[in-house]
């Protein structure tokens, strides 16, 4: 984080349905009361994005997420067999008279094109996702990944989605679940990973392999509780013995689980909910200034 | 597929819409089976289950560049020709290189070959409910389709080895590739889906996956009751796509006590959600059994 720049929050979860999105939009819409068109949220979740429909943005623009994938001229093949072969990903195959492509398995690496001996294969763009750009009426800067239906390479949509993250703005990332790829090249982008979990032994389990993720990759997390219940202290322990923040608790609650359902946030469903959330963001930012002494210090 | 064993993927699209505590159900619920996570990155069945593993080994799923130093001539093809910024003269990132072999190609030198590494575990374990396959992806490792498949075809064979009728698949969310080889070839795939926004959003995304591989679907609601309107949008979606709804649950806090007990639901506590998985399964098993 230089100083200038704004820092990126990403918010993850080590499974889907702990209420990532709905802690992320909220986070936004409360920010962005306090900082008005200094908000961005990006949606990195390209394989089921739905912060739109807690946002409810004005979309102005779609860019098409492109990746190249071969395509052979067969005049000029001599059916040599070279680019199956090289192709670590069976995506090309050379089958008497015909070459195959199989767009779906096809990593876009290019291999096939670099080795085949008589410049029989050129590149064509494949579409395999969008980035959805837009506004809210709070003002918020929108930004939203989304893999087509039937494509299985969720990487290039998310780098495509990732690398819209504008410096001079709050930017908070709404990653995909899990702790595999697509959830690392997002929280990548980011200087601070919110982690939101239930107190479940599910949330608990997949909070400890967040948490391992996150340390990895250096990344400084804390964590939100969600759907918290008295008598559940499994995630609230595991945290005091890491030594990792617990930022928020928001607990299990029918009313919020409606006015979920319905597509509205924590902060416009229920104001009260606004200053805690401000008070997370702060809480982020000490820590992160925190830890930015202690290095310089070092 | 196989003509005998039949094979029912649980889905969801979003998570947190109770698939795993409807699978578990199921799990105790149906005879003659034998369960099988896939859903490899968050893998979560385990602990409702608690399977004692019998046997296990390491999956080699991925390839990553590997280079020998004393060939090497820092010619930079490698760096110039890899499409995933992977590779510099002096490093390869492990977590960006995709393993296509490009590098290997490129480089003047022959100094860089592909290696195949471990990227996670299967296991074949006994449960009180039958065996069940699983697997953990290492946490640095790209989430697997193959790893699925390999899961699969581990339940397939402990299926077929015991003469066993149905294969109770845990799916993954999302519509990515994992979330296909989960769904690939079986013969029914049930959506747990919840009456939220998102929750039916995700549920037609991965209905159109299911298109996409000629699977039939079948519906259950959970948390029914949530909000009346969206209940009845997902019926009439059903209706529209000629999807048998299997039923609807109420929304019941207890269902998350189960899960904090590590037992199925339907043996935790008897009650309306128990009593719909239990008529869900009946003409599920007379559905798949058709
Ligand atoms: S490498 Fe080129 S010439 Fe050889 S089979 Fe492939 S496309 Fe044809
Ligand atoms: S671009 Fe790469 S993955 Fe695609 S067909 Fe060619 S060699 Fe195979
Ligand atoms: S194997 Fe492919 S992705 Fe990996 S470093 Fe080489 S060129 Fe890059």
């Amino acid at each position: 984080m230089s100083e200038r720049s704004k820092p990126t929050v990403s918010v993850a979860a080590g499974k889907g349905g702990t209420g990532k999105t709905l802690f992320a939009t909220s986070l936004a819409v409360a920010l962005s009361e306090i900082h008005p068109g200094q908000v961005q949220l990006i949606d990195c979740d390209v394989e089921e994005p739905n912060a739109d429909i807690l946002l409810h943005p004005q979309i102005t623009q779609h860019t098409p997420v492109n990746v190249l994938v071969p395509q052979v001229d067969l005049d000029i093949c001599t059916r040599c067999g070279l680019c199956a072969k090289h192709c670590q990903f069976s995506a090309i195959a050379v089958i008497r008279d015909a070459v195959i492509t199989f767009p779906d398995l096809c990593a876009a690496c290019g291999v096939c094109a670099y080795v085949c001996p008589v410049g029989a294969i050129t590149e064509v763009n494949r579409q395999v996702g969008s980035v959805a750009h837009g506004s809210t009426v709070r003002g918020i800067e929108f930004v939203q990944g989304r893999l087509s239906v039937g494509d299985q390479r969720a990487t290039p949509v998310t780098r495509a989605t990732g690398s819209c993250n504008d410096d001079s703005m709050i930017t908070i990332l709404d990653a995909p679940p899990g702790t595999a790829c697509p959830m690392q090249e997002t929280i990548e982008f980011s200087d601070y990973c919110i982690l939101v979990t239930e107190p479940t032994p599910f949330g608990l389990a997949n909070l400890e392999d967040s948490v391992e993720t996150c340390r990895r990759m250096g990344i400084p997390c804390g964590v939100v509780i969600n759907r918290d219940q008295a008598g559940r202290p499994g995630v609230e322990d595991y945290c005091t013995r890491e030594g990792i923040d617990v930022l928020l608790h928001i607990p299990e609650d029918r009313e919020i689980a409606e006015a979920y359902a319905r597509g509205e946030t924590l902060a416009d469903a229920f104001p009260q909910w606004h200053d805690e959330l401000v008070r997370v963001y702060e809480d982020v930012i000490r820590s992160l200034s925190q830890t930015a002494t202690a290095k310089v210090e070092e | 597929m196989n003509g005998v064993v039949k094979q029912l993927t649980v889905i969801s699209g979003k998570g947190g819409t109770g698939k795993t505590t409807v699978l578990a159900s199921f799990a105790a619920l149906a005879e003659d089976k034998v369960m099988a996570d896939c859903d490899v990155d968050a893998a979560n069945l385990h602990l409702v289950l608690t399977p004692t593993v019998v046997e296990s080994g390491d999956f080699y799923g991925a390839q990553i560049a590997v280079r020998d130093a004393k060939l090497c001539q820092q010619s930079g093809e490698c760096e110039r020709y890899c499409r995933f910024d992977a590779i510099t003269t002096t490093d390869i990132d492990e977590l960006a290189c995709e393993g296509c072999g490009m590098c290997v190609v490129a480089c003047p030198n022959g100094a860089l070959r592909l290696e195949t590494v471990s990227c996670g575990q299967w296991y074949l374990s006994e449960t009180d409910y039958g065996p069940m396959a699983h697997a953990r992806l290492s946490p640095a490792a790209e989430s697997s389709g193959r790893l699925v498949t390999m899961v699969r075809q581990k339940a397939e064979d402990t299926a077929a080895e015991r003469g066993l009728a149905l294969v109770l698949i845990d799916g993954a969310p999302g519509i990515g590739c994992t979330a296909a080889a989960a769904l690939a070839d079986v013969d029914m795939a049930l959506v747990v889906t919840e009456p939220t926004l998102s929750g039916i959003h995700d549920m037609e995304r991965v209905v159109e996956l299911s298109g996409h591989f000629g699977v039939p679907v079948t519906v259950l609601i959970n948390k029914a009751d949530l909000n009346a309107e969206n209940t009845r949008r997902i019926r009439d979606y059903c209706v529209e796509n000629q999807f048998e709804l299997l039923g609807e649950l109420p929304y019941d806090e207890s269902v998350t006590e189960a899960m904090a007990h590590q037992v199925p639901l339907v043996e935790y506590r008897d009650g309306p959600v128990t009593e719909g998985i239990r008529q869900a399964w009946s003409r599920l098993s007379q559905m798949l059994s058709a």
